[in-house]
């Protein structure tokens, strides 16, 4: 989203352009420099550095508690969690519930369809999003900051639940697999970053090629694409962790089981056991969905952990190409 | 053809004096780059459809029948006096959205700066990435997931409870309680936003000259007044852009968690806008004039908040997003 700020060459773009501190008066307290040009430590920043080593430990303990707890759950047995025995290592560990859940033909067809969704969509996002990022690219073309206003408004203003399903219904897409897959197919912050990407590649290869001969298409298809590989593995996996994680497209757009993703399921076992706690459905009950939820949890989370280390990697440098070149 | 080469090369070489090329008419643009409008075809399409058209059928906010985008009807105003004038829930769903956009903006907002600011004090690389990945990790999980575990987790028989119970407490049914929704929104928020909103600081902070903390090192700054002075400076712009796209999305309070979090115990504080344009439309098809209208005024608040929050920057900092 930060690329549009530096659409104008506002300091926004480049940080260190900010004003210098102002001057002050020695304070007398400069350090006394080590041979390595760093000033040596103050008790208090020593103390500091330890205190902030703890704080970061905590950071991590209370990310990944949530986390634990719920993969405790999964391989604990029904007894055990309903008599609170479970905290942060698995109590009577068992398998039961995963091969319960595994064979839950509503679970596993749930769980196809994500894929499918996933892949389809991913897809179709790529190549609407490549196509007008290269286009975009293009600094000399005559209105291009029309068609880049066409996409950077909707970033900020939207048609809304209502109309956005009228319009849904009336392409006939209600209750198709094309009403999840289409109408998120551009994601303007992809979009930006991508075209970012492009602008900054050497110009010198596609003037060749078109010395050569090639069209648009020919220069965009074998010599940019081929160049662009980072570029593109970090948009599939961006696209891909979307899709994959999306339900609400599903829950307005779909009524048929049969087409519900994977997501659903897990928010109908959510739904269903706040909606039961509240009426006092039978508490055994409630602590067998509580199991497979968190099955659940941990079979839609694995193919995301799978990919976490390159999401990591490609997400962090997609964001800060975007945040810092844009 | 030559003209592309110019343009390029001089961006290459030396951003600053750009060589402007000659005006070109639709009809030479079109005939010379047709092959690259044409690959904006389908984009266009897609913007159009999914994204123009929903915008125009707002218009259903001011038709006095449910129908069709391109629908006839008599127009009326009538929804809009009704949400202003006599929808009591309305107004509660308006300060609810407004207290948890208030909250998470007061809240979560400063906390990914002082993350990274404390992410940048570590010397050892390999704990600063250790503690990154992990602080990165929920972002990546769906809501449903991030959703469910803290439903888990605060359960009767979750960790929270536990730990309750160990320090002496009567177990609470956190979820359904009213009085706890805030407070489940808001550190579920920060659980799953801050150490991803980490990011563009930590972006922003290699950015920044080593001299300027030279030059106020010989000035006799200390660590302190260094953040103070160097550092806090050379991330404001990254701050004031993430504070005004925030400020535009304030309306919006993550409504697809809130969907999910909020049920009928605790919609006395957690209903917001979204959720009751939602259950108004999924309720009764006849109400959907109504619902299209709260959306509307709610989006149009939406525009009003990032374009002030814009100017606003613009006039006082000196940064803005356009």
């Amino acid at each position: 989203m930060v690329a549009i700020a530096s659409n104008q060459p506002t300091d926004a773009a480049n940080p260190a352009a900010s004003p210098a501190p102002p001057p002050r008066k020695p304070t007398g307290r400069v350090g006394r420099r080590s041979r390595r040009g760093r000033i040596d430590d103050t008790p208090a920043y020593k103390a500091f550095q330890v205190f902030n080593t703890f704080a970061l430990i905590l950071v991590v303990i209370a990310t990944l508690v949530p986390f634990i707890h719920v993969i405790a759950r999964s391989f604990s047995s029904e007894v055990a969690i309903r008599t609170n025995r479970v905290h942060l290592l698995p109590v009577d560990f068992n398998i039961h519930t995963y091969q319960y859940v595994w064979n839950n033909p509503l679970f596993l067809g749930s769980y196809w369809n994500t894929i499918r969704y996933t892949v389809v969509a991913t897809f179709v996002a790529m190549v609407l999003t490549t196509c007008y990022a290269y286009v975009l690219s293009k600094k000399h073309l005559k209105g291009r900051n029309v068609l880049i206003w066409v996409a950077v408004f909707t970033m900020f203003f939207n048609g809304g639940i209502v109309p956005n399903f009228v319009v849904i219904n009336e392409l006939g897409l209600y209750n198709t697999m094309w009403a999840i897959v289409l109408p998120n197919a551009i994601s303007v912050f992809n979009l930006l970053v991508m075209k970012a990407f492009f602008e900054n590649m050497p110009p010198d290869l596609e003037e060749a090629a078109q010395v050569d001969g090639l069209n648009t298409y020919g220069i965009l298809l074998r010599i940019v694409l081929p160049l662009s590989k980072a570029v593109l593995a970090t948009m599939t996996l961006f696209y891909s962790v979307t899709f994959w994680n999306s339900w609400f497209p599903a829950l307005l757009y779909l009524r048929d089981p049969s087409l519900q993703p994977v997501t659903i399921f897990l928010r109908n076992l959510y739904a269903g056991a706040v909606g039961g706690e509240s009426l006092g459905a039978d508490a055994a009950d409630l602590q067998v969905s509580a199991n497979v939820q968190a099955v659940t949890i941990v079979l839609i989370s694995v193919p995301i952990l799978m990919v976490y280390p390159f999401l990591q990697k490609y997400f962090v440098r997609g964001v800060m190409l975007g945040a810092i070149k844009g | 053809m030559t003209n592309v080469a110019v343009t390029s090369t001089t961006k290459e070489t030396s951003p600053p004096v750009r060589i402007k090329p000659k005006k070109r008419t639709w009809r030479e643009a079109l005939r010379r780059d047709w092959q690259l409008y044409s690959l904006a075809v389908l984009p266009l399409v897609f913007f159009l459809l999914f994204r123009y058209l929903p915008m125009l059928g707002n218009i259903l906010a001011f038709r006095r029948r449910p129908g069709g985008i391109f629908g006839t009807g008599e127009f009326t105003l009538r929804y809009f006096e009704r949400l202003l004038f006599n929808d009591p829930t309305f107004w509660k769903v308006f300060w609810n959205t407004v207290i948890l956009g208030g909250l998470t903006l007061v809240i979560v907002f400063p906390l990914p700066i002082i993350l990274a600011l404390m992410l940048n004090e570590v010397r050892k690389q390999a704990f600063k990435r250790f503690v990154q990945s992990v602080s990165y990790l929920p972002h990546f999980f769906s809501i449903v997931v991030v959703v469910s575990m803290i439903a888990q987790f605060v359960s009767l028989d979750g960790l929270a409870n536990q730990v309750l119970k160990a320090l002496g407490g009567d177990p609470i049914p956190f979820i359904q309680r009213p009085e706890w929704f805030r407070t489940i929104f808001v550190t579920s928020e920060i659980w799953q936003t801050v150490g991803w909103g980490t990011i563009l600081y930590l972006a922003a902070l290699t950015t920044i000259d080593e001299d300027l903390y030279e030059a106020a090192r010989i000035d006799g700054a200390g660590r302190w007044r260094q953040t103070w002075h160097v550092t806090l400076p050379g991330i404001r712009p990254m701050m004031i852009t993430l504070l005004i796209l925030n400020i535009g999305t304030f309306m919006n309070v993550s409504f697809e968690k809130v969907l999910l979090l909020v049920n009928p115990l605790t919609r006395e504080t957690g209903d917001v806008i979204a959720t009751y344009v939602y259950r108004i439309f999924t309720s009764s098809p006849s109400l959907q004039n109504y619902a299209t209208a709260i959306g509307l005024f709610e989006a149009v608040i939406g525009l009003v908040l990032i374009a002030s929050a814009n100017v606003i920057a613009r006039r006082t900092v000196g940064t803005s997003l356009w």
